[in-house]
């Protein structure tokens, strides 16, 4: 049926219409209100104008967070996606083995967020952590609450092992859905294993590894669950991420107008970002110089 | 350019097969020779494919050897057998340009770069890809693409044999017809030996020399286009080639006579010594319909005419079997009975679906019927 | 029930698919679509069926104005070039899923369903699931379950094209048997001139959205009215020349003029473009009234039982069909023949004026 004829089909869209405005439209709406008000209590606020944003674009802690924020949502980049690759090429294409380490490889995937922040406290205490204990055992001392350096190598590493699955879950479909003629061929034009890979292999998984990478780069972005409950955003600030610094602000502080017009500069920078990377890999796929 | 042996191939993809019927290519003996043309021809799981990746290498046979001029190749990875092969969909490298992708199999075994550009210019003028050899290859047509994987084969100076599988699935009709001169003549011009897999008789016969006509895992004939219209091995290929195909009549031979219940047709006096069941094939081409009774005919009820414009297609019956008659355009054919003639040159014996050699057979002169 | 359709347009994002096209279909006819890829044939078939809506124009079904209902509220089945069957029900259930959708009682379906699982020779799959079955047998059953109720309407899209050439002449053969004896309108759209022909019925000839000709198939076939039809009705393509007719003589270049004969001697004096068929274009000399061509041998094609000669002649490329196997040098030079007798003569606009007699058909 032909929607553009028949009117009746603008009816079907009106409760989907509806869900994404109570859930999305309105509160973003909301969230620009308050943006541009200064809130004393229920019933009790002025228009400001842009003063928040002003305010927020000169505090100093809000720069820090950001750019401790932009780091890490680069580490994480830069270690989960080749480690996913990496991962997806060695793990077996078909049988018993392929069915085994995806159930494995997607594990991690299957726990709630709060729950892993519980698990790597654990497994991290530098007293009865396997891993923290371990390592202070070695005679490195090794404590996340109380080192920056340590804890933010605790959060790398719970967020690599909880996300790193994902990349390599997306990578693998893409590699399995290259057809097996392009082996063949590669075989037969006598290429290396890592001529394989670099002219058939990754320009086939393209497209997978641009989601991959713009899902991981949203994701991390907005982290706020797994340091919170591991770290809480500690030692002093050095885990103080974004949105961490967010929350901090609008429910510790309750200063709700800063705290709006800080999420929308944070909503903006995201939609910005992911923009950019968009956008370029759209390009590198393509290999168009222009 | 290498001469093929396949000596007691088999292939079963079962670890232990038990029967003919586990084996996707059943014991194959037959030398290929240096420089011609050979298609592989059969319908969808006759054991094609499977055969043409045991020669390409991709498939270990669980059975015998391939030689490459008398070397045994079975056990070598395609990589080492300078073979080339084309696929049912085109594979080209993406990323690359036409020149990288004609220039790969040179560069992956350390050609000096100087002799890379005389080979990948001299193929592309051949091929007609020149005006395109600094595009992207992702960006052109099936064909074009198709035509680059022919290249990447054609660029190597030590290529043993092109292997094409299915090649012309994605081509468009029109754009066929141009890939098929294209390999014509490259045949013609190279004189390598190649081997093209495809399902579809007018591409086979028009692309080999030698066909080789396949069904459940074995190989029923390997003969020119001309031999398998006109001297069917088996039953199987006489139902095959040609549309429609082959007529067969269910037959005792007495006497030299096929004996259909009443009807007795007289075939030759080198069969008289022939008894027992047999089959009587006959193609629909070398029937010939008449209006009026005349001596060695048989009547016969038509049932149906299919008029395709340049020839009839008439469906008779001759005691209880139907036989298909290939009637020549603007012939009148009867209303409701008819008199078949049987040409005798033209019968041909079936016994448990293979060829019965008549002996002292006359080669016969093919008239066309027009 | 009769259809009609009046000045049928269907244009989509300013392109027009359909245009402008007027049929009358009668009852228990059997109608072909006849043209290429994206000449309209899918279009007109979901016209038809009321999955779209033209444009302009009406449909009417037994006079009655059809356009505006729904194909819910219709009475049609459709089969496509892709095997649509149901993957989760057996052959069964998916043959009488259309009679369980209109509550027939349980006997009668059961008795339809293993009939025309009889006609269709699947009746011995019955108890199989689509995917268990190859491809000429999934597509027999879905030609099953659109046959089983008796529809007023049956479409059928492209329904062999996706099956192997061996299984295709069989099905053809039965469809032909099947349709004789149905009450319904069929409609069967192909690009393939010669199952059109070993279809018979009528055929409609489409070529960019226009019906440029409606008649029984082997008239269409045999007096195509233009060289687009021409073209489009043979198969392979039919070859064309151009000459000139002046003083009872037929003139090609600088050959010597020929005396006209057969159905060219009324022809008036002008320019034409003359077409010959494949199966027409002889390599040798047939009869006293042969045309002579010096042409050069480009490529031969062979199909299982036939030869196709791929000639040129002053830089035309010409197919001459023979029936045999025969081989060819290409690059060989060679005399082609054709009989003026079997010539179709068009003006040059494209138009036909005179085609070869035909004796067994009295029609123009």
């Amino acid at each position: 049926m032909n929607k553009w004829e028949d009117n009746k089909a603008w009816f079907m869209v009106i409760p989907v219409f509806l869900v994404v405005a109570v859930s999305a439209i309105i509160p973003l709406m909301t969230v620009v209100n308050y943006s541009l008000q200064d809130i004393f209590g229920p019933g009790q606020r002025v228009y400001v104008g842009l003063e928040w944003y002003k305010k927020a674009l000169t505090d100093s802690r809000l720069h820090d967070a950001l750019s401790r924020q932009l780091l890490f949502s680069s580490l994480v980049l830069l270690i989960e996606i080749p480690l996913g690759i990496m991962i997806a090429l060695m793990m077996p294409k078909k049988g018993w083995g392929a069915s085994l380490s995806l159930v494995l490889v997607a594990l991690p995937l299957l726990i709630p967020w709060n729950v892993i922040g519980t698990i790597w406290i654990i497994f991290m205490r530098p007293d009865i952590g396997l891993l923290g204990a371990a390592i202070n055992n070695m005679g490195i001392p090794f404590d996340h609450t109380a080192a920056p350096f340590d804890a933010w190598v605790t959060v790398m590493m719970m967020e690599v092992w909880h996300w790193t699955p994902l990349v390599v879950l997306l990578a693998y479909a893409g590699l399995q859905a290259i057809p097996e003629a392009y082996f063949q061929a590669a075989r037969i034009d006598g290429a290396s294993a890592w001529a394989t890979f670099r002219y058939i292999q990754l320009p086939k998984m393209r497209g997978v590894l641009t989601i991959a990478v713009l899902l991981r780069f949203m994701d991390s972005f907005l982290i706020y669950a797994e340091p919170f409950v591991l770290t809480g955003g500690g030692p002093g600030n050095s885990t103080t991420f974004l949105s961490i610094y967010l929350v901090k602000l609008a429910v510790g502080q309750f200063d709700l107008g800063p705290a709006a017009a800080f999420s929308m500069i944070y909503f903006l920078i995201v939609l910005l970002f992911c923009w950019l990377f968009y956008q370029v890999l759209l390009k590198v796929g393509t290999g168009d110089k222009s | 350019m290498a001469r093929i042996d396949l000596n007691n191939l088999a292939h079963s993809y079962l670890a232990k097969p038990k029967s003919d019927a586990d084996y996707a290519l059943r014991k194959t003996d037959h030398v290929w020779e240096d420089g011609r043309a050979y298609a592989l021809l059969g319908p969808s799981g006759c054991g094609k494919t499977t055969l043409l990746n045991i020669i390409s290498g991709l498939l270990q046979p669980s059975e015998g050897k391939v030689l490459f001029d008398g070397k045994d190749v079975s056990a070598l990875p395609p990589q080492e057998r300078n073979i080339a092969q084309v696929f049912q969909f085109p594979v080209i490298y993406d990323t690359m340009s036409v020149f990288d992708n004609l220039a790969f199999p040179l560069r992956n075994r350390k050609i000096p770069p100087a002799e890379v550009q005389t080979r990948v210019k001299e193929v592309a003028e051949m091929l007609e890809l020149v005006d395109v050899l600094d595009k992207r290859a992702a960006n052109l047509s099936a064909d074009a693409k198709q035509k680059i994987s022919l290249g990447r084969g054609l660029v190597r100076s030590d290529v043993a044999a092109i292997l094409f599988d299915e090649p012309l699935t994605v081509i468009d009709p029109h754009l066929k017809l141009m890939l098929r001169r294209k390999l014509k003549q490259i045949h013609a011009r190279f004189k390598l030996t190649m081997v093209y897999v495809t399902h579809d008789q007018l591409e086979a016969l028009t692309f080999a020399d030698q066909v080789v006509v396949m069904n459940e895992g074995r190989v029923l004939q390997i003969g020119t286009p001309q031999d398998l219209f006109e001297n069917p091995q088996h039953t199987f290929v006489g139902y095959f080639i040609g549309s429609p195909g082959m007529n067969f009549l269910p037959c005792t031979m007495q006497n030299g006579s096929a004996c259909l219940g009443e009807i007795r047709i007289p075939i030759g006096k080198e069969t008289e010594q022939l008894q027992g069941n047999f089959e009587l094939g006959i193609r629909p081409e070398f029937l010939v319909l008449h209006n009026n009774p005349l001596p060695e005919t048989y009547k016969v009820t038509v049932k149906e005419i299919e008029d395709l414009g340049n020839c009839q297609i008439v469906r008779v019956q001759l005691a209880e079997h139907t036989l298909k008659v290939k009637v020549p355009e603007g012939q009148e054919v009867p209303a409701e009975y008819g008199f078949l003639e049987f040409p005798p040159e033209w019968i041909r014996l079936y016994a448990d679906g293979n060829l019965i050699e008549r002996g002292v057979q006359k080669q016969p002169q093919l008239e066309p019927v027009q | 029930m009769a259809m009609t359709l009046e000045n049928v347009t269907k244009i989509v994002a300013k392109e027009c698919h359909i245009d402008n096209i007027s049929l009358q279909l009668e009852p228990g006819t059997f109608n072909i679509l006849l043209g290429r890829t994206l000449s309209g044939k899918t279009t007109l078939m979901r016209l038809m069926a009321g999955l779209e809506r033209p444009s302009q124009g009406r449909i009417l079904i037994d006079g009655q104005d059809m356009t505006r209902i729904p194909v819910r509220k219709r009475d049609v089945a459709m089969v496509y070039q892709q095997f649509i069957n149901y993957p989760s029900m057996t052959v069964y259930k998916n043959i009488a899923s259309p009679l369980r959708l209109a509550k027939v009682a349980g006997k009668e379906i059961d008795r339809r369903v293993r009939e025309v699982a009889e006609v269709l020779h699947i009746d011995a799959l019955l108890d199989r699931f689509p995917n268990e079955l190859s491809g000429g047998q999934q597509q027999r059953t879905a030609i099953a379950r659109a046959l089983v109720k008796d529809t007023e309407l049956l479409l059928l899209d492209e329904p062999l094209v996706n099956l192997d050439y061996k299984l295709r002449e069989e099905l053809r053969i039965e469809m032909r048997e099947i349709f004789k004896r149905r009450k319904s309108i069929v409609i069967y759209a192909t690009t393939e001139p010669l199952e059109a022909l070993a279809l018979g019925g009528n055929t409609a000839v489409l070529h960019e959205g226009h019906l440029e000709q409606f008649g029984s198939t082997i008239d269409v076939y045999q007096h195509p009215q233009s060289t687009r039809i021409a073209q489009a009705f043979s198969d392979p393509a039919m070859n064309f020349f151009n000459g000139t007719i002046d003083s009872g003589t037929l003139q090609l270049g600088n050959k010597e003029p020929m005396p006209l004969r057969h159905h060219l001697e009324e022809l008036p004096p002008g320019s034409y473009q003359f077409g010959m068929r494949p199966s027409h274009l002889h390599l040798q000399r047939k009869s006293d009234d042969d045309i002579e061509f010096q042409t050069t041998i480009d490529l031969i094609e062979i199909s299982g039982s036939e030869t196709f000669i791929h000639i040129i002649h002053n830089g035309h490329t010409w197919i001459s069909q023979q029936q045999g196997i025969h081989a060819y040098q290409m690059g060989q030079p060679i005399q082609a023949y054709v009989d003026l007798a079997q010539l179709y003569v068009f003006n040059l606009d494209g138009h036909r004026v005179a085609s070869p007699k035909n004796d067994s058909l009295e029609l123009t």
